[in-house]
């Protein structure tokens, strides 16, 4: 009986994640092991070759090397930022409420328009930073910053730090309001071992919230697709072509479904890496959660 | 708090105050100054003469007029965020339900639904198109709406199961002794009582549909489909060079989701935190 | 034909279709355009309304996009329900969709009025392997812009016939402080810096494949023209900007003023020469065919042209036959010319049009049309395309030099 109610209960769940995610997901991982071209209907088996070729491949190793720069350097950044100032939002400070609803602004502008106001503002002959920064005479002349190998994936990176520096603030924040004031002020009166009392007052209440909030950003970072294919779709000199523009690159424009699929499925195995890390790492604090 | 602390804590607030803000107000600026101010050289800061003519532009219905693009798109991602939420709740409240009062035996179940997530949107677009277009279903909001939720429903399983945990399950198990049975028990007992997380989840999933761009761009094609965001990156590649017009149609768009954001702030933060992954 | 009798004509076989279509009373076609450069989208929608009215039993479903999306909407679409039953395609994609069975071949469909009544040049754009593949509709080749008032405050009378001449003068220019950098490009890392870089193979009097199909342009005038593009930015004549630039940012700085010389297609004319809200310099533009180098050839050009084709999942391939060729009928591509330049013979005999607004365009694509230089017919272009793209790049940013980096695209086409 209880049984049965209970499969009852997840049978909906259970039968929109095969419908959706589940049978494409196997479709996909049998593409990956085929030389299907797009718009035919099935392909030769081919084995592992698809993969043995990706990891071979110089283009593959240039989009990993890409995807994990801009992954760790935007989290790492996005995190140290959203950490410090969810911390001083915390402070019994005036205006500290006006901020906080400024700072929800960037996180809820859609990626695509905050990738279309950056690409905007970087342009070259008409952009704002370029005439705020010659005006105020940090540079001498007008440059180019999405046409440079070595400053375009740092500008993209810019832009995705600033919209979601607030998401981490926020959810720092929303911890820190979880910890009692008198615990707090007793942490910040007794300051002669401030590092002792944030590790025992301030980083249990908030070691939860980080982590959730370095997962979801580590996941989307490693998917990183929309904001790229915006600004720069991958160039210049493929200087910002992640694994998700390669795959759109192999897949669509070139119609190599199968190893398009291959390469989706190694970027996957990379966020299981890379969460997993994070997760030994973060489990090895003292603080429990 | 030292007075020396307190000054150096209202100097970092402004600077990111100005940091936020500043780019956000060229925006504002952008949309209503003339082409001829956005591409002087220096640059106009300020416009000669505010043109508002953007914003009528684009909120006009006139045939094949870029407000009938735009706001046809609007349509189009209500439509979608609309049907997507609904779908995802109806499927994942079952079973969020039951995870939560199983306390942790099925919380495997959960990470596994979570873990879908990692999985990004261009693995299942070979798939998920041959299958929208064998039931005829590309270029519909439809369509759009199943894509849209293999994102929503992973989100909508996990907050919603976390509210649900902050429920007594006392309450429940009162109403059962007193005969009621599980549909009766969640009209009345359950769902009022989980009714802000609800809301949270919907509105959550709102912005992510809000947010979606890749699936749209590829399984839409035309005004009966096309969400906002398809629409914004085609204008801004190339369908219109004036940046005035890109702003304008930034800003409408993005109001919508900002105000749900702000609106929702407590609620959305809180439903993150206390989600039901336990480290 | 004159266009009364063509009328006559077309509503004929507008009855005849309707006739024959007659047990399913409401066609309804699929179109899918491009939303940039060419006949805008404003002007597209005109043209369909006007074939409507002829045919009040067709609707005709427009779709735009940008050409980035372009081929791979085309390419996706194959096999699906929902598929296209008009789309436009590339000069560059024939092969492609030939072998992917994409496009059906529709040589038999051409009648030898259209056939003999279009310019020579421009069937090439449709065709593969001696079987055509839809009609051309947009001829067209990138051409050099000049803005004579910056032209003539650098005391520069006459207008460069060569390559080397126009650096010589974009150097006067930037000498006398007139212009930081006085030439524009589209070299961002897309399909518009291989239409630059094709421009000038062709003054370069290069090519990109061997006889045999195998890379070539990492050789002779392939390589040479690469090492124009890379002096002309290490000299400062070229606008560094130009590797983030496409067709429209091109348009944008020159019509700012911001640029001597330009190269772009054909629709920048009148929107750059008379259109005063999309331009600061109307009235000062002037156009000439792209020039030669001396010793190597007279002018340059692309093929840039595009065709309009029915795919082979279409399920009312005669109607979308009927509607292609009022789109590229003449008296419709007469009407349209300041969008694009028309593909007919005869359109060049017009007084109307080569002594009008859009004359000198005309006459400078009337010199290109005869000698329009194709990129290459092959199946991979795609990949052949972003090879080249990245390493050129490369050199253009200065991190290999030209050989190098065409040495590099040649081994990438060729491994694969």
């Amino acid at each position: 009986m209880l049984g049965r109610r209970t499969l009852l209960l997840l049978l909906p769940l259970g039968l929109g994640l095969l419908a959706v995610i589940g049978w494409p997901l196997v479709q996909t991982v049998w593409l990956s092991f085929t030389d299907a071209q797009l718009g035919d209907a099935t392909g030769n088996f081919v084995g592992l070759a698809n993969y043995a070729h990706a990891l071979r491949s110089h283009g593959f190793r240039h989009a990993l090397q890409v995807t994990l720069t801009f992954s760790l350097s935007t989290v790492i950044i996005e995190m140290i930022l959203g950490l410090l100032i969810g911390l001083l939002l915390d402070l019994p400070l005036r205006g500290r409420n006006i901020l906080r609803g400024l700072l929800l602004i960037p996180w809820a502008l859609p990626t695509v328009i905050n990738a279309m106001a950056w690409r905007v503002i970087y342009n070259p002959d008409f952009g704002a930073l370029n005439a705020l920064l010659t005006q105020t005479g940090i540079i001498g002349a007008y440059r180019s910053w999405l046409g440079e190998p070595g400053v375009a994936l740092t500008a993209i990176a810019a832009a995705d730090i600033w919209k979601t520096f607030p998401f981490v603030a926020l959810i720092t924040l929303a911890g820190l309001q979880n910890v009692p004031r008198e615990l707090k002020e007793a942490a910040l009166i007794d300051g002669a071992n401030a590092w002792g009392r944030f590790r025992a007052v301030i980083l249990p209440a908030i070691i939860t919230p980080l982590t959730i909030a370095a997962v979801l950003r580590i996941i989307d970072t490693i998917k990183v697709f929309d904001i790229i294919w915006i600004m720069t779709r991958g160039g210049p000199a493929n200087a910002t072509k992640s694994l998700s523009i390669m795959v759109y690159e192999q897949a669509f424009s070139f119609g190599n479904a199968g190893y398009g699929a291959a390469i989706a499925l190694l970027s996957v195995a990379i966020s299981v890496v890379l969460i997993g890390g994070y997760m030994r790492v973060s489990r090895a604090q003292p603080a429990t959660a | 708090m030292t007075p020396l602390g307190r000054a150096l804590g209202y100097l970092a607030m402004i600077l990111v105050g100005i940091v936020v803000v500043t780019p956000l107000l060229w925006l504002v600026i952008m949309s209503v100054s003339s082409t001829r101010d956005l591409t002087s050289l220096p640059l106009h800061w300020i416009p000669q003469r505010l043109d508002f003519s953007r914003y009528h532009r684009l909120l006009s219905l006139a045939t094949n007029s870029d407000g009938q693009i735009f706001l046809f798109a609007l349509r189009n991602t209500l439509e979608v965020a609309a049907g997507a939420v609904v779908v995802s709740f109806l499927l994942a409240m079952p079973a969020a339900w039951l995870i939560s009062r199983r306390e942790g035996k099925l919380d495997r179940l959960l990470l596994l639904v979570v873990a879908t997530y990692m999985l990004p949107p261009l693995l299942f677009v070979v798939p998920l198109y041959r299958i929208l277009s064998g039931f005829s279903m590309l270029n519909s909001p439809w369509g759009l709406m199943i894509a849209d939720s293999t994102i929503v429903l992973p989100f909508t399983t996990w907050l919603l199961k976390g509210g649900i945990d902050s429920i007594p399950a006392e309450l429940e198990q009162a109403a059962a002794i007193d005969g009621a049975n599980l549909w009766r028990i969640w009209i009345m007992i359950t769902l009022p009582l989980a009714r802000p997380i609800i809301s949270t989840t919907i509105l959550f999933g709102v912005l992510i549909v809000w947010d979606e761009f890749l699936y749209a761009m590829i399984f839409t094609s035309d005004q009966s489909a096309q969400t906002l965001t398809v629409v914004i990156a085609d204008l801004a590649n190339g369908r219109v060079s004036d940046y005035g017009l890109l702003a304008t149609a930034g800003i409408l768009a993005a109001l919508p989701p900002v105000i749900i954001g702000i609106f929702l702030q407590r609620a959305l933060v809180a439903g993150l935190t206390t989600g039901g992954v336990k480290g | 034909m004159s266009r009364t009798a063509w009328l006559a004509c077309t509503c004929l076989v507008g009855l005849a279709v309707a006739g024959a279509q007659h047990a399913r009373a409401n066609t309804v076609l699929h179109g899918l355009f491009m939303a940039q450069a060419g006949y805008s989208e404003a002007d597209v929608r005109k043209m369909t309304d006007a074939y409507t009215k002829l045919h009040p039993d067709v609707t005709v479903d427009l779709e735009f996009v940008p050409y980035e999306s372009l081929h791979d909407k085309i390419v996706l679409s194959k096999g699906s329900s929902h598929g296209y039953d008009v789309v436009l395609f590339d000069v560059i994609w024939p092969a492609e969709f030939a072998k992917k069975h994409i496009l059906m071949d529709v040589t038999s469909r051409v009648s030898p009025a259209i056939n003999d009544g279009l310019e020579p040049g421009s069937w090439t754009t449709v065709t593969y392997q001696d079987k055509r593949y839809g009609l051309p509709w947009l001829v067209d080749s990138k051409f050099l812009f000049y803005n004579k008032a910056i032209m003539a405050k650098a005391g520069i009378t006459e207008v460069p016939t060569t390559w080397p001449d126009v650096i010589k003068d974009a150097k006067i220019i930037k000498d006398k402080g007139i212009l930081q950098y006085p030439l524009v490009w589209s070299w961002s890392q897309a399909e518009a810096m291989i239409c630059d870089y094709t421009v000038l193979m062709s003054a370069y009097n290069g090519s990109f494949l061997t006889a045999d199909g195998a890379p070539a342009f990492q050789t002779g005038g392939g390589l040479d023209a690469l090492n124009f593009m890379v002096a002309t930015m290490k000299d400062g004549t070229t606008n560094p900007h130009s590797t983030e630039y496409l067709e429209e940012d091109v348009r944008r700085v020159f019509s700012a003023g911001q640029a001597a010389f330009a190269l772009n297609w054909s629709y920048m004319w009148s929107l750059a020469q008379y259109n005063a809200k999309e331009s600061k310099v109307t009235g000062q533009v002037g156009v000439e065919v792209s020039p030669g180098v001396p010793g190597r050839s007279k002018i340059s050009s692309v093929n840039g042209a595009m065709g309009l084709g029915i795919p082979t999942s279409s399920t009312n391939a005669d109607a979308a036959w009927d509607y292609i060729t009022y789109l590229t009928s003449q008296p419709v591509e007469d009407a349209y010319t300041a969008d694009a330049i028309p593909s007919w013979k005869a359109s060049f005999q017009d007084p109307k049009l080569m002594d009008g607004d859009e004359g000198p365009m005309a006459r400078a694509m009337e010199q290109a049309e005869g000698q329009l230089f194709p990129r290459p017919f092959v199946p991979n272009y795609q990949q052949f395309s972003a090879a080249l793209q990245q390493n050129i790049q490369q050199a253009l940013l200065g991190k290999v030099t030209p050989k190098a980096a065409l040495q590099a695209a040649a081994d990438s086409i060729n491994g694969d």
